[in-house]
């Protein structure tokens, strides 16, 4: 046996929708029962006519043909959009339904996180929901008794250890539900979003925790929307996407194709941090969307407060798409506008004359700013737009080879006279941009 | 083993172990299963804690914040027995074999109340339990069991007050009150035999939630509860048997007052029924477990 923690091999999970949306009652059954034949002879019918789906209910597969191996102390993040099959994965992975194609060979006892506090009952004391949250985990009796000082210590709920979890805070009930679970010693760790939950400083206790358990040798497979949280927690990743992977390896490199790939498809849809909403960000000419070198663009930023904000601005950095930042200006060193009130909104612009940016496909980053709070907030999203070509040099053709900036450029010269010097080099008539 | 890895502070000793366990993981597979599964009784008792468990939190949890508390396992069938008392054995004087009408119905009422608990519970217990069977494996044999466990706890209370009965009308029970935890157990597999086949139904056909009180209704009138079963003149009584309750509630009688007669051949059409209910509830739950977490 080698040191392969997990094994999938062409798994599949096919769903018929519908099934999921409504219980059947047993009348629709009876009738279906009796409309059968008829049916049949129906979508016969209508199978000759277009070669396809037969019956009523769409199946989809919520994964296929997945396969990838996770070794032992590897900690793994599974990446994607919601729908992507992340979760339908994890289930597969943990035993809760079985794949309808492919097998997955796991070496281990498998814990598993898909939901924090699983069978937690409210009106049950903390000291028996840990018990019988243990039991539901598949924790022996004697190991959460064991365990049972350490989970009521890093919970921090020592006080309220005979109360009723249901006069339990949120975050108390949350912290209890999680420190059982991160106590199991199972070899293999499944663990689904949970992470977003409890205070930055419970979440950062967690993923103490988590590398605790992985340097034990224990292998983790890790679902989450949040990047950083995957980053941080983990040495690999991979990508689903529509049911099949389309990427696995180093979780940076990953991570960032994910996000490319996320910016690229998503348009520009609303972002938040913390002071602000950004609802829009737009680059435009003034003749339209289309951007050429020496238009005159617009960049403009539609922000919504979320709390009282004094003096709204931003910085608005220009980058190439490998993160070079070609320019950046700040909003309050030409104009300050008024206050906002939590629920208002703004728009805040740069109009920038003879944009010198050549063909080609550059970033905004966005900094949201009130300075008299000292507060800057990054905006965490790129917006890239594109530059199209357009005679800059007399219509030549230009690549990069050119550079990334147009040069307003008028050329003169001829023969020199003799003894007539340098003098002509003296009045250059160029500007650039930056 | 796993004592030092919990308390050690040095990560040496968490090394050791983990390599020491490396020999023997368990391995698992996991790859779809085609038509029907037998019951996997390793994963069962490896899971016993759990159903323990389970069973555990229904009874701590079942007269939370009532005010009369576990006295509603002994009010239930008392009045029952009251108001059959008045009706049956008062106005329409239904015989009840020499024995006085009250420890009649309530002897009766025991076994019947065990019954008509564990069958409701049990149909509703994968339904009910619906965030565990999406969130956690373990094997899902587990939720109709514990479920009729929990029954047990009434049922013990419940007896109590039939032996203050039996003293008070001064009835001695015979060497057949040996016979009765068979008859107890009888009527946890009757119950779990059909509730099988009704909790994995309801998954997919919320019917069974309306059906149910109809069902245990009917049942209680199909059962010879406030009446005897040698009502049912003796050439049909075996078929009689066909209702495994009549069975067991003759049979309960029989071992607990020891003055009728031991229910014979009624019995045994009742254990064959139930064995084959049983043995197609096991396979048709099995069967349809696999889909649960998708459907329910």
């Amino acid at each position: 046996m080698s040191d392969v923690a997990i094994r999938c091999q062409g798994l599949a999970k096919q769903y018929e929708i519908g099934e999921r949306e409504a219980y059947r009652a047993l009348r629709d059954v009876i009738t279906e029962a009796f409309a059968a034949p008829f049916r049949r002879l129906r979508s016969a019918a209508r199978h000759s006519k277009n070669g396809s789906a037969s019956g009523e209910k769409t199946r989809i597969w919520a994964l296929k043909d997945v396969s990838f191996e996770i070794k032992r102390g590897e900690v793994v993040g599974i990446i994607g959009r919601n729908g992507a099959g992340k979760s339908t994965l994890l289930k597969i992975l943990s035993r809760i339904t079985e794949p309808t194609l492919g097998s997955v060979d796991i070496w281990g006892r498998v814990g598993s996180l898909l939901e924090v506090g699983t069978g937690f009952h409210p009106e049950l004391t903390g000291r028996d929901n840990i018990f019988l949250n243990g039991a539901i985990l598949g924790m022996k009796r004697a190991e959460v008794a064991r365990k049972f000082d350490e989970i009521v210590a890093f919970a921090e709920v020592e006080k309220f250890i005979d109360t009723p979890v249901k006069r339990y805070s949120s975050g108390m009930y949350v912290r209890l539900a999680f420190a059982v679970a991160a106590h199991m010693e199972t070899e293999i760790l499944l663990v689904d979003e949970v992470l977003a939950v409890g205070d930055a400083q419970f979440q950062k206790k967690c993923f103490e925790k988590f590398r605790q358990i992985s340097t034990g040798g224990r292998a983790i497979v890790f679902v989450s929307h949040n990047m950083a949280a995957l980053r941080t927690a983990c040495q690999n990743g991979i990508i689903l996407e529509r049911g099949g992977v389309i990427a696995q390896g180093e979780i940076n490199t990953v991570a960032d194709q994910y996000l490319a790939a996320l910016s690229s498809d998503e348009g520009m849809q609303s972002v938040e941090t913390e002071s602000f909403v950004v609802a829009d960000v737009s680059v435009s000419s003034q003749e339209g969307p289309v951007i050429k070198t020496f238009d005159t663009v617009e960049i403009r930023v539609r922000l919504l407060a979320k709390s009282e904000v004094q003096n709204p601005g931003m910085f608005v950095s220009v980058l190439t798409l490998d993160n070079q930042r070609l320019a950046a200006l700040a909003f309050n060193d030409f104009l300050k506008v008024k206050g906002l009130q939590p629920g208002e909104s703004c728009e805040l612009g740069f109009r920038i004359e003879r944009f010198p940016l050549l063909a080609g496909e550059y970033q905004l980053e966005i900094d949201l700013t009130d300075l008299d709070h000292y507060k800057i907030e990054l905006v965490n999203r790129k917006y890239s737009f594109e530059v199209v070509e357009s005679p800059v040099y007399q219509g030549r053709k230009i690549d990069r080879w050119f550079g990334l900036v147009g040069l307003q450029a008028e050329a003169f010269g001829g023969p020199v006279a003799a003894g007539a010097g340098d003098r002509t080099m003296a009045a250059p008539r160029s500007h650039t941009g930056l | 083993m796993s004592d030092v890895a919990s308390t050690g502070a040095s990560p040496a000793p968490v090394g050791l172990v983990a390599s020491a366990e490396q020999g023997q993981l368990p391995h698992t597979r996991i790859e779809p299963k085609k038509g029907w599964v037998s019951v996997d009784l390793k994963d069962l008792w490896h899971y016993r804690e759990l159903l323990v468990f389970l069973a555990w939190r229904d009874v701590k949890v079942r007269y939370k914040q009532t005010a009369l508390g576990a006295a509603w396992a002994v009010i239930q069938p008392l009045f029952t027995m009251l108001l059959f008392t008045l009706f049956f054995g008062r106005l329409a004087k239904v015989p009840s074999d020499g024995i006085p009408y009250p420890l009649f119905s309530y002897t009766a009422l025991l076994p019947w109340q065990l019954f008509a608990y564990a069958l409701t519970e049990s149909s509703n217990s994968v339904v009910g339990n619906e965030r565990l069977i999406t969130k956690v494996y373990f094997p899902r044999l587990i939720i109709p069991l514990a479920s009729i466990l929990a029954g047990l706890v009434d049922f013990a209370i419940a007896f109590v007050l039939v032996l203050g009965m039996m003293a008070w009308y001064r009835t001695v029970p015979t060497w057949a009150v040996l016979t009765l935890p068979f008859f107890v157990i009888f009527t946890i597999i009757t119950a779990l035999a059909v509730g099988l086949w009704l909790s994995a139904l309801n998954v997919q056909y919320r019917d069974v939630r309306y059906t149910l009180t109809f069902i245990v209704q009917f049942w209680l009138i199909a059962s010879p509860v406030a009446y005897s079963a040698t009502l049912v003149p003796a050439k049909w009584r075996p078929f009689y048997g066909l209702n495994p309750m009549a069975g067991v509630i003759e049979g309960f009688r029989w071992a607990l007052l020891g003055k009728t007669s031991p229910p014979g051949a009624m019995l045994w059409v009742s254990v064959a029924v139930v064995a084959v209910v049983l043995v197609g509830g096991l396979y048709y739950y099995r069967r349809m477990e696999k889909t649960f977490a998708d459907v329910v």
